[in-house]
């Protein structure tokens, strides 16, 4: 209404507003001034390398957040898509007829990331499960059948053109960070302009409203789950290739974690109603130059997890002081 | 008259219809074990069950109260990693400080998470997540990324690996003990009345008076406390504070107290039935690794994990059936 404590608010808010942002920059300023070679093709060419899984689930994350829900099954996706692909191209069918091989190893395991998809977003619209408990359940089991499907084994491999989407480079930046950008171009064009982005802002906004305004509820949140599986899945295949090799312990081992942190420090806001695309992005960018600040000043692994906790705690804090 | 017999027939419907699904899963795995197994029923089998699921009926006990207030603690697991390290460096001087210890360090996680959901109002899927990273880091720090090894000669280990009297385990007991006076703070106190108020409503346990932030305060405290006894169990059992364990093991509290038939959105909730819950989830484990000793069915670690994900998902598609049939019974 009137008055001094508005105006703290007013400041407060353009603060978190650019929180993201102010962090990017003071990361990047400490960066350019202490680390070594910071300013470098190849520190460009591996950051963008690591964030970009980071950045799609985080996409995706935030298209789940902005329906009030949240993916925790996001990981063991990846783990599931990525220990399929090899299975599929090292087949004996797929050996005989390399371009079929070659297609199946990234269609089929992406359509199995959709059925996941789908099934995590049935449970949460049809059945009204929570979401966290919904997608509890893949968290616990997808990964169990990643490693049915390998027997726990390490898969190696050596496939040129399925590597192609983790380690080639176009204009000297890593194929997947173009791939994160496409995407998410794509997917903020949809929020933004198209009905259905409409529609899923409404869901997280006020659900009750928006079914009794006509809004397809139960399609709009089935379609949120399973387009954030995909990315998952996309995000799982980009890792196998980068490694030439498949542990399903290990693919997407708390992935769900960083992407929930990314889309958060991006600006979506946990009950829904937002969809931040570039904010996710963003957010991701800032915990992989978080981790990558740490790890080349020679700061442990571990204490790296503790800044982390602190950034979280930051960005939503920030959060909450703009809602007042 | 016809108005009781309503009150009565929903508080059976919300209550003790889905906890009593809980008692009679567990009857018929146990009559099953007992059945197809000669050793299920030893007092070997029972012994070490006991012993390991002690640290997960406590977690779970922790996490009911915190989900009764529709809040939530993901802290648990790496907090009980923590915790088991502290316990571990203070085995040498006997149980009752490596006891205390752990616990008080477990109290202290649950201090910043209750700072930070009750005065900061950070969501408390949020919080939790942010300590759940911070106590995995600092549990490697501390640790120096090394499993930490407990003082044999001191009596600590006897907590995890002595019997109390027969085949009962001493951690078993003490989760017993905790198990009823939780029951009774939950049932009969002021404070559990508040917990269950808060979870319905907020808003409403505000205006009404209740000391809503005392409650919240109070089961985020718990929950670490919970996590701690959990880590001093672990570090006693195993003969060592372990900086990689904990992992998952909050989705195994959370599953515990779904499976008790506590709601997420709070409001309901009881402490025999999460008990019930975390003792049928491990159950289904126990029967499964005679299934795999016998080497009729061979089943990896792998297969497990699906197992596992599918008995929640029965539970899930139950209880969603379940609070239908409730919902049109209204």
């Amino acid at each position: 209404m009137n008055n001094p404590a508005r105006k703290e608010r007013l400041s407060l808010v353009s603060i978190s507003r650019h929180g993201g942002l102010a962090a990017l920059a003071v990361l990047l300023i400490f960066n350019i001034l202490i680390t070594p070679n910071f300013l470098h093709a190849q520190t460009l060419a591996v950051n963008v390398s690591q964030v970009a899984t980071i950045a799609l689930v985080a996409v995706g994350m935030t298209l789940v957040i902005a329906t009030g829900g949240i993916d925790l099954s996001v990981g063991a996706v990846m783990a599931l898509s990525g220990a399929m692909a090899p299975i599929i191209f090292t087949s004996d069918l797929a050996q005989s007829y390399p371009v079929l091989g070659l297609g199946a190893a990234f269609v089929l395991p992406l359509i199995a990331a959709l059925c996941c998809g789908i099934f995590n977003g049935a449970l949460v619209a049809i059945l009204g499960v929570q979401p966290i408990i919904a997608t509890l359940i893949f968290f616990i089991s997808g990964r169990g059948v990643a490693q049915v499907l390998t027997n726990g084994n390490l898969q190696t491999f050596s496939n040129p053109s399925f590597s192609f989407i983790g380690t080639a480079r176009l204009f000297g930046i890593p194929v997947q960070g173009w791939l994160v950008i496409v995407i998410a171009a794509a997917i903020w064009y949809v929020v933004r302009y198209c009905a259905s982005g409409r529609y899923l802002l409404a869901v997280g906004g006020n659900e009750r409203a928006a079914r009794m305004s006509g809004v397809p509820v139960t399609r709009v949140k089935i379609m949120a789950y399973a387009t954030c599986s995909v990315l998952a899945g996309i995000s799982g295949l980009i890792v196998v290739a980068i490694n030439s090799a498949s542990d399903a312990a290990r693919i997407g081992n708390l992935m769900e974690l960083d992407a929930i942190a990314a889309a958060v420090v991006g600006g979506a806001v946990l009950s829904g109603g937002r969809a931040p695309i570039w904010g996710a992005i963003l957010g991701a960018v800032v915990i992989q130059l978080v981790k990558y600040t740490l790890l080349a000043n020679g700061v442990a692994d571990e204490v790296a997890l503790i800044a982390k906790a602190g950034i979280i705690v930051a960005a939503v804090y920030a959060q909450q002081m703009r809602k007042g | 008259m016809a108005n009781a017999e309503m009150f009565d027939l929903r508080g059976l419907m919300g209550r003790h219809a889905q906890m009593s699904g809980v008692w009679v899963a567990l009857a018929a795995m146990i009559i099953f074990g007992l059945l197809r197994y000669d050793n299920f029923g030893s007092a070997y089998n029972l012994g070490s069950f006991l012993n390991y699921n002690s640290m997960f009926i406590i977690i779970s006990l922790g996490m009911c109260f915190v989900i009764m207030t529709g809040g939530i603690d993901l802290s648990v697991g790496y907090v009980a990693a923590f915790t088991s390290i502290v316990a571990a460096y203070l085995s040498p001087w006997g149980i009752v400080p490596a006891l205390i210890g752990g616990v008080a360090a477990g109290v202290a996680f649950g201090a910043v998470n209750a700072i930070l959901i009750v005065p900061m109002r950070l969501p408390p899927f949020i919080a939790t997540l942010s300590t759940m990273l911070a106590a995995k880091g600092g549990s490697l720090v501390i640790s120096g990324n090394q499993t930490v090894a407990v003082d044999w000669d001191s009596n600590f280990t006897k907590l995890g690996m002595d019997k109390a009297f027969g085949p009962i385990p001493w951690t078993i007991v003490l989760v017993a003990i905790a198990a009823v006076i939780l029951w009774v703070v939950l049932e009969r106190t002021p404070l559990g009345r508040t917990v269950l108020a808060v979870g319905g409503s907020e808003e409403a346990s505000g205006l009404m008076g209740l000391k809503v932030t005392r409650a919240k305060v109070f089961v985020y405290l718990l929950s670490g406390g919970c996590a701690g006894l959990a880590g001093v169990f672990l570090a006693s059992g195993f003969g060592a504070g372990q900086p990689l364990e904990g992992t998952g093991w909050e989705l195994t509290a959370i599953a515990s107290v779904v499976v008790g038939g506590t709601l997420l959105t709070g409001g309901l909730g009881s402490i025999p039935a999460t008990v019930g819950g975390a003792l049928l989830l491990g159950l289904v484990f126990n029967l499964l690794n005679f299934e795999n000793g016998r080497g009729t069915i061979s089943l990896s670690a792998y297969w497990q994990m699906v197992i596992r994900g599918g008995v929640l998902f029965a539970v899930i598609l139950l209880q969603a059936r379940m609070s239908k049939s409730a919902e049109r019974a209204k």
